[in-house]
């Protein structure tokens, strides 16, 4: 109980600190490996939602940024769904520090500097990861986190993603 | 690169198989099962990733065969060719069971002709006046395509459904307009008229961008080149199979390709 106590009080100060402090934020998402006969990459977006569900900010978004003779990688952005409806289409892409090519098969980090989210308020937030692949499926992996103090979160999903973490440092 | 897509537009609207490796190529009726005594059904036509989803382009449906129950030919009405579908209308005026089909057949053949690589499509017969004397390493495939699907008015009748021998074709053993969620349908799978044996054959159900998982199913055919499905749900089924061979003998290589679509009932 006492420790529980001073858990909570290291964590209440931290809550006021940790933004000022500019703490960093990583997501690693595992992209599994599938077998198939036309495998493509996944599309993937990565992004902050509050616990009602509405978004704060996308972080990462993986897709094809060149046009071919399919069309312009543009043109199935909507395939990620959830992300679309929640932010994606009034977000202007490609954007800095945002927008990257898909990834191949395996684990994939990338920090956000403190600096990026500064006037992101502490408190409780969910790190949605969306991933959707052409001639496949569509899976988002929630991944509720604490803003303001040092705390790592995992979760994993079972068709198109595997492990997700999210880890706050200070 | 002006060459190289010239090219692929070449390809687009004469090779219809290989664009299908691609895409999808899904012929689709708007429904299957029809009563009184005559009837009009319309029918979509397209390639993409999702079936029966019109977002990548219109099918060529130079080959297109309509069969009445009786087994005389039909043409199509209100032919349309719109952006990314083609489509039209058959009017039903016999009981019985109908095939539409977009037939595609010929050789397709690549050659080298003074360092640069050329194709040339056509007719088996017409082959060798159309390839060059001086041409090296030619290569030809003869490739076959076939897009179909059924319909009834009345009761099923299976005269309509008689192999022509030729390409990839279904035959039926459960008849492809008399399927119903829950049961087992099993079809035989015939290239040039013989057995179709250990094909791959790819099931999958329309209506996938209302779900996230893409649900298809994937079962192969037996020494007999017959496969069987038991379905897991209503709806409009996309069933793919196709087969590859390298030349031998006098025998050209061959590509043959089957895209067959059914309802299936609640």
């Amino acid at each position: 109980m006492r420790k529980l106590s001073l858990a909570f009080s290291v964590a209440a100060l931290s809550a006021v600190a940790g933004p000022a402090l500019a703490a960093d934020l990583t997501v690693s998402v595992e992209i599994p490996r599938l077998t198939g006969a036309s495998y493509h990459r996944p599309y993937v977006a990565v992004w902050i939602e509050r616990a009602d569900n509405t978004a704060v900010r996308t972080l990462a978004v993986w897709y094809q940024q060149t046009a071919n003779q399919e069309g312009d990688g543009k043109d199935w952005l909507k395939d990620m769904r959830t992300w679309w409806r929640r932010g994606g289409r009034t977000l202007a892409l490609p954007a800095e520090g945002i927008s990257s090519a898909t990834k191949a098969p395996g684990r994939h980090a990338f920090t956000v500097p403190g600096a990026r989210l500064r006037d992101l308020p502490a408190g409780d937030y969910v790190m949605v990861v969306e991933a959707a692949r052409e001639l496949g499926g569509r899976e988002a992996v929630r991944v509720p986190f604490r803003w303001g103090g040092a705390n790592t979160a995992r979760a994993a999903g079972s068709t198109e993603l595997g492990a997700v973490s999210v880890t706050v440092t200070r | 690169m002006k060459k190289s897509l010239a090219i692929l537009a070449a390809l687009a609207t004469l090779a219809l198989p290989m664009s299908a490796q691609a895409h999808r190529a899904w012929l689709a009726p708007s429904a299957t099962v029809l009563s009184g005594t005559e009837a009009w059904v319309g029918f979509d036509a397209g390639m993409s990733n999702g079936v029966f989803i019109a977002d990548h382009a219109a099918m060529n449906l130079a080959g297109l065969v309509i069969i009445a129950p009786d087994g005389s030919t039909l043409a199509p009405e209100n032919l349309h060719r719109a952006r990314y579908r083609s489509t039209f209308d058959v009017r039903l005026t016999q009981s019985g069971t109908y095939r539409v089909a977009n037939v595609m057949g010929g050789v397709i053949v690549s050659y080298k002709q003074g360092g640069e690589t050329k194709r040339w499509r056509g007719a088996e017969a017409d082959m060798a006046a159309n390839i060059p004397a001086d041409a090296t390493e030619v290569t030809a495939t003869r490739s076959a395509s076939r897009i179909e699907t059924f319909v009834t008015l009345g009761a099923p009748s299976v005269a309509a459904l008689a192999p022509t021998g030729e390409g990839m074709e279904l035959v039926p053993v459960s008849h492809p307009n008399d399927l119903v969620s829950g049961e087992a349908a099993t079809f035989k799978l015939l290239r040039d008229g013989e057995p179709a044996t250990g094909l791959a054959v790819t099931i999958a159900r329309g209506g996938s961008r209302y779900r996230d998982n893409p649900e298809e199913i994937t079962v192969t055919t037996g020494a007999d080149g017959a496969f069987t499905v038991t379905w897991p749900e209503p709806g409009m089924y996309w069933m793919n199979a196709s087969v590859r061979g390298e030349a031998s003998g006098d025998q050209l290589a061959y590509s043959a390709q089957y895209n067959g679509v059914v309802e299936v009932l609640p």
